[in-house]
Parts: C-alpha cells; structure tokens; sequence
C-alpha cells in the first residue's frame, strides 16, 4: 500500500429503510402523467435516452388518462382488465391461504404486480408466446386458462396437467402462449429470442415476450438474450418488473443504484422504455408500441416496469426481516386496480357497487374452482400419480436403464408391505 | 469421405430433406465452420438457416431451445467442447428437463454439435473430453462417432430424435483414423472401409454399439478416438481383443457389453476424459454388477489422468499405446 494515497473504500449497496425504520419516497422521481413522448416504433434505439430514464404514464393525479401514451380503450376492455386484474389478487388470496393450510408445499403472489402481466397480456395478440417468470400468473388468468387447471397444478393432484413433476405455480401451457416455468433465472430469455427468431425466419407474423424480474438481469442469459435480440432484430419484448427487490436483495444489488433496467437497453441498441407499472394503461399502451415494433420487423423493444413486490418473495419468505413494513403502503405509484378503478369511476364508468359485486363474483369463481380442484386431491394426501409415471417424459422413449429402475421401484413397493395407495 | 465432408453432408441431406433443420454457431455460416463442418451450407440453403452467432454459448444453447420450442430443428455448433460450460446451465436445467418438466407440452429436439478430445497439441482448452458431464444428466443423450460412416448416420439420427442429444465430434480422427502414433505420419481416411459413405439418407441408430474387432480374449470399451488407438496397440500386441465402439453413451448398448464380457471374461475401459468420476466408471460399476461371475481378472480402465490437459507434456498425459498396451498385459496376465 502506498501511504501516500487515501485508503481504498468498497461500496456496498444498502436500501434506504430496514424494518422499523420510517419510509419517505420522496427521492423517487414521479414525472408528471402527460410528461414523456410517444416516439414512432421506427425510431432507432438510440433516440431512447430519456424515455429510459423517465416514467411513461397515462393516469394522473385525478385519474384521468391524459398524454401521448393514452391508449384510447374502451371502457369495456378497461372493465375486462380490471376484473383480470381482480381475479389474479383473488387467486393469489387464496392459494396463499391454501399453503398455509397444508394443502400444497408452496405459492408465490403477485400482489402490486397485476398490471404487468395482464395489461401487457391484453396488448399482445392470443397467439404471441409469453417466456413468463414465476410471478407473471395473470397472463393465464387473462388468457382465460381455467382456474381449476392452476389449481390442480399448485395440488400436484390426479387433474394436475404436468403429473406431479413440477413444483407449485411452475405452470405450462402451449396452447396458451404460455412457455413451461423454470426454476433457473431468466433462462427463459434466450429462449424467447430463439422462439422470436424461428418465428422471423418461418414468415410466421407472431411475436414473443420474456418476463424477469430486476434482480434476475444480473444473469448472463440476460446479456445473451439483449445481444441476440439486437444482432438478429428480434420480433420479441423484454419486460423486466422492477419490483425494488430480488428476495431479501433491494434492486442496488442488481445496479439500480447507477442506472435505470430501461437504459441497459440502449446499450444493446435495442428501445428501452420506462414504464409506471401500477399504471395499467401505461403498461398496455408501452406493450402494445413494442408488440407493433416487433410486428413491423422493427426490432426488439426492452421495458422495465417500475412497481413494487407488495408482498412476501414467497410463502417461505418473510419480508419483515429485511424491510420496513411501511414501504408496501408508502409506494408512490399506489395500487394497479386501485387505480384503474378510480379511472374508471371518474370516468362514469363504474361505481363502488360495481366493484363490490365484482370483488365478490371472482372470489366466489375461485372458491368454486378451489372446491373443484380439492376434488382431485391436495398435496400429501395419497399418491396422485401412478407411482410408474416417475420414468414417464425423461426421454421419448423410455431408456432400457430407467425401465430397469421403474421396474426396481415397483419392487421396492411391493417388498415394503406398505404399498402406495394407488389412484 | 473423411469425417468433416460426412458431418457436412449428413448437415446437408438433413436441411434438405426437412425445412425445420437450421444451424447456427460461432463462424458456421458464410465462413463454414473453423473446420469447415458447415462450408457450403449457407450459400445453398440461405442466411435464414445457416447463420453465425454471436460469441455466447448459453445464448447459442438458449436460442436454440426457443427455435425448437417454435417447432424447428436446431443443429447449434459449440466451437470446441471446452467452451460448452457457459452453456450448461440452459443444456442441464432447460433442454434434459423441458419434456418431463412440462409433461411433455414442451420438448427441445435439439443436436449440439462440438469437436472434442485431444491429440491436437490444443492445451487446456482445445482438447477436453467432457462428455462425463453430460453423461450424468438425465433427459440428454450423448453420442460420439468415431468413422465417417457412423458419423454422418449417426448425426442423421441425432437430428431425427426428439430429444436434447449431445453429438462430441472427434477432432484428431477429422481427417484420419490417429492410432496412437503420434510421431509417425497422420494417416488420411482414404481407403479405410468406413471412410465410403453414401451421399444420400441413411442412418445408424442411436444406442446401439458396433464390433470394431471381433475377438475372444478380451472386452475392449471404447470409443471416439480411442477406438482406433485401441485397434493398432491389438494388433502390434497380437492379441485376441474384442473392441466395441459404444458410439451413444446414452442411451447405453448394455446389451451389447454384457454379451461381449461374458464371452471373453475380461474387460478393458478406455477413453481420454480424466479418470475420477468420467465415464469409465460407470462403464466399470455396469459390467462389475453384470458381468461380476464371469470376470477373470479385475476390471482395467485406461484414462486421461487427473490433471487438466497440459500442452508440452501431451503425449505423457494422453492414453496412447504404451499406457493402453501396459493395461493389456495387466488384464491378461490375471
């Protein structure tokens, strides 16, 4: 060391609040609703800057949508996006509840976070493939996948349509749109490039759309897919939720301290948008410019929606170790259906009965799902599967070591006198 | 036909004969390949399904899965196996597991071609055998050809199956079957029997094994490379061997083996992968637990050793004849 020069200091990113601590946003810049520009979707990647560093938004301080980006929707789509947005907190309520009693091993909601998926979901076309995370469930809910279905899926129960081999909320469905779940982080992003560039290459006219959250485009599939997407213009959107925490990690610990997740995206030369998350209709209205680039062969558009993990990680997590509990209700951007609803009431469109009434039809179409679901079983209350089905979709066909290892654990069963209850 | 022209035309029957079949890689395209496995592909089939790629091998791997996700073929190129690490996690988590993870809804009919072994002076870093590593995932297959013959049917094959497969391409036997000799001349496959190989659509079935040389005395395992080190050391030996070329490792010829050990009562694993752990042991725990009342003397197994592979010291590390004609005696002598 040189005793010339001061010491070496190393940073070590820290959130603003710990539990206990009071909360003031105040150092989180809101821009004004009407604030940013609307470019055309041909415009290069590089004339991005601000709008990568700002907030698209369209809801104002008195609920109405003003600006560039107002999509213009009628108020029969907005009603249709609330209610989406209802049922997914409905679903969430209830599966949480489910884990809590011992009916299934785990669950993860999305509660603050409804926006992000089921308004984009609405602005792509059915047939778009979505690359999801784990916390995008609403884009099944919009894409009206049956409840029963997720349900089953969270049970691992006889109607379960991955058999059992999936963990909770893992969900897949090709005929959705809707890409198999991974536990790895933002493997899915490359894929979706793949899936965009296949479409590209066939003349197809689909497009695709990956979700990760803030903490996971530290992964280097992230940088894969960011290059990838740009060298070959791929038909594809990027949407990294940017809910201010990756586990017990604030979004420091994945570079927010330094820069925005929008303005990665110029350094790849792909369009970065910042987007208001809890504001449904600028989230619909940023989904569909990107979904209009892509489908014009204009390139991939990156956006980050700013919002807030309102909850827990996940039922094995409990946020009030690390945080204030303050933050959920002190976030400046308030509550995606909180917020459309005032829309929609100042707009005369809906009214609080109506929302009441709502609020009740879509707890009651989960209550009934859930009843329906529990009819195929629940998590640990026997074996739903056939015990042989374990082997089953490791390969095409069954390798003669894996018949040799089925064959080993059916005798294993019968040896043990206690044999599985089969269904 | 040597084995580069064999991969290059299996490549090529299979983009014709199906428009799913796309490849891509690191200098694959205009430029064919830095062993020219893909040259001409390009200029005949189209930029739109032969094209290079960013240098990003689990972006290689990942976009690769998306296309097969998509419902195309893709035939993605790692440039040498040792750089096929960055791309592990999309290869162990994604491809093996997308058909069970999703119950089928998913696959990721996929065929990562990569040179691989040693023999080449290529260092640490361009002579790697990691095959064991893949090996130990379930839900990947993993072949390796070690003729022009069984090269392009096999890799016809590969592409064919619905599943993720693994395709490790022998690069010291591109262009000649290296017996060990590595300070006579290189022989070229011209006029070896397996280096006649039809210009059309065949194929060699993936698990299944082939006699390299039939014989009584003792069970040679083998493959890649290998095969043909082991065929020369036999023969200067005078010994009766049986070699079999296991070509897929999984799913694995057990049959094969089985029948092969229990006629001849002795057996000898090799291959150029470091020893702890590779394949070899595997090989060695299945006919132990199969074969164990036929076995005359203890199960041999010639390997790389335990160290990453030098670059002066090659033919020191590399299992050439003198280490796999001393593991010969020793088997016999029992």
């Amino acid at each position: 060391m040189r005793p010339n020069l001061p010491p070496l200091a190393l940073h070590v990113p820290e959130p603003r609040f710990r539990p206990g601590d009071p909360v003031d946003f105040a150092e989180v810049v809101i821009p004004p609703a009407d604030a940013a520009r609307r470019p055309d979707t041909s415009a290069q990647p590089a004339e991005f800057h601000e709008l990568a560093y700002t907030l698209v938004r369209v809801l104002d301080e008195d609920n109405q949508a003003v600006g560039a980006w107002n999509p213009r929707l009628a108020p029969e789509v907005l009603r249709r996006m609330l209610r989406s947005m209802a049922r997914t907190r409905a679903f969430d309520e209830r599966m949480f509840r489910a884990q809590r009693q011992g009916k299934t091993s785990f669950y993860m909601k999305c509660t603050g976070e409804e926006a992000v998926a089921v308004a984009a979901t609405l602005a792509l076309d059915r047939d778009d493939m979505c690359f999801p995370s784990y916390r995008q469930q609403g884009i099944l809910l919009t894409r009206d996948y049956p409840l029963v279905e997720m349900m089953n899926q969270i049970y691992s129960n006889r109607g379960d349509p991955l058999h059992g081999k999936q963990l909770p909320i893992m969900y897949s469905s090709k005929d959705t749109g809707f890409f198999s779940i991974s536990g790895n982080l933002t493997t899915q992003y490359p894929q979706a490039v793949g899936w965009a560039m296949a479409s590209a290459a066939k003349g197809d006219t689909r497009i695709a759309a990956a979700w990760c959250g803030e903490g996971s485009t530290a992964e280097g599939d992230f940088h894969s897919a960011c290059t990838f997407a740009a060298v070959y213009r791929a038909p594809v959107i990027f949407n990294v939720v940017n809910n201010q925490w990756a586990i017990s990690s604030f979004s420091g610990f994945a570079g927010a301290e330094a820069t925005t997740f929008a303005a990665r995206a110029i350094g790849y030369g792909i369009a970065g948008l910042r987007v208001d998350g809890n504001d449904a209709l600028a989230v619909y209205a940023a989904t569909r410019w990107a979904a209009e680039r892509a489908r014009t062969n204009q390139g991939p558009t990156l956006i980050e929606h700013f919002t807030y993990r309102a909850e827990g990680h996940s039922t094995s997590d409990d946020p009030s170790q690390y945080r204030s509990a303050e933050e959920a209700t002190a976030w400046p951007l308030g509550d995606p259906i909180a917020r459309l609803k005032a829309h929609l009431v100042a707009i005369g469109e809906w009214d609080d009965e109506r929302h009441a009434a709502m609020d009740r039809e879509v707890a009651e179409e989960v209550r009934a799902a859930q009843k329906e679901a529990e009819k195929n079983g629940v998590l640990g209350h026997g074996l739903h599967q056939p015990l042989d089905s374990l082997f089953d979709g490791v390969f095409e066909e069954m390798p003669w070591h894996l018949r040799e290892q089925q064959a080993q654990m059916l005798a294993e069963e019968a040896a043990s006198g206690r044999p599985w209850a089969r269904k | 036909m040597n084995m580069i022209q064999a991969i290059n035309s299996a490549l090529e029957v299979m983009m014709a004969r199906d428009p799913d079949v796309i490849v891509m890689g690191e200098d694959v395209g205009y430029f064919g390949g830095v062993f020219r496995a893909t040259a001409g592909l390009q200029k005949k089939f189209g930029k739109t399904r032969v094209f290079d790629t960013p240098i990003t091998e689990t972006g290689i791997v990942g976009v690769a899965i998306g296309m097969g996700a998509y419902g195309l073929r893709p035939v993605p190129e790692i440039q040498f196996a040792d750089y096929i690490y960055p791309a592990l996690d999309q290869l162990v988590s994604e491809a093996a597991r997308l058909r069970y993870r999703s119950n089928g809804d998913f696959t990721a009919p996929i065929t990562v071609r990569s040179p691989f072994g040693g023999g080449i002076f290529g260092g640490q870093t361009h002579s790697q055998s990691p095959e064991g590593i893949f090996t130990h995932v379930s839900g990947i297959k993993t072949v390796i050809p070690s003729t022009p013959y069984d090269a392009k049917g096999l890799l016809i094959a590969a592409i064919e199956d619905n599943d993720p497969v693994l395709f490790f391409e022998p690069k010291r036997i591109y262009n000649g079957p290296f017996d060990g000799h590595w300070d006579r001349p290189a022989k070229s496959w011209a006029g070896h029997p397996a280096a006649t190989v039809p210009t059309g659509y065949y194929r060699v079935p993936l698990g299944k094994a082939a006699v390299a040389r039939a014989g009584e005395a003792l069970t040679i395992l083998a493959y890649g490379t290998m095969v043909h080190v082991c065929q020369s050391v036999v023969e200067e030996a005078g010994i009766d061997a049986e070699i079999l070329d296991l070509r897929t490792l999984v799913p694995l010829d057990i049959e094969a083996i089985e029948a092969s050990v229990k006629k001849t009562g002795r057996c000898m694993i090799v291959h150029e992968a470091t020893r702890t752990s590779g394949f070899g042991a595997e090989l060695s725990a299945l006919v132990q637990e199969r074969c164990f009342y036929h076995l005359e003397a203890p199960i041999e197994r010639v390997t790389g050793f335990d160290t990453p592979y030098p670059h002066s010291l090659e033919w020191a590390y590399f299992p050439g004849p003198v280490r796999i004609g001393e593991a010969l005696k020793k088997v016999m002598r029992t």
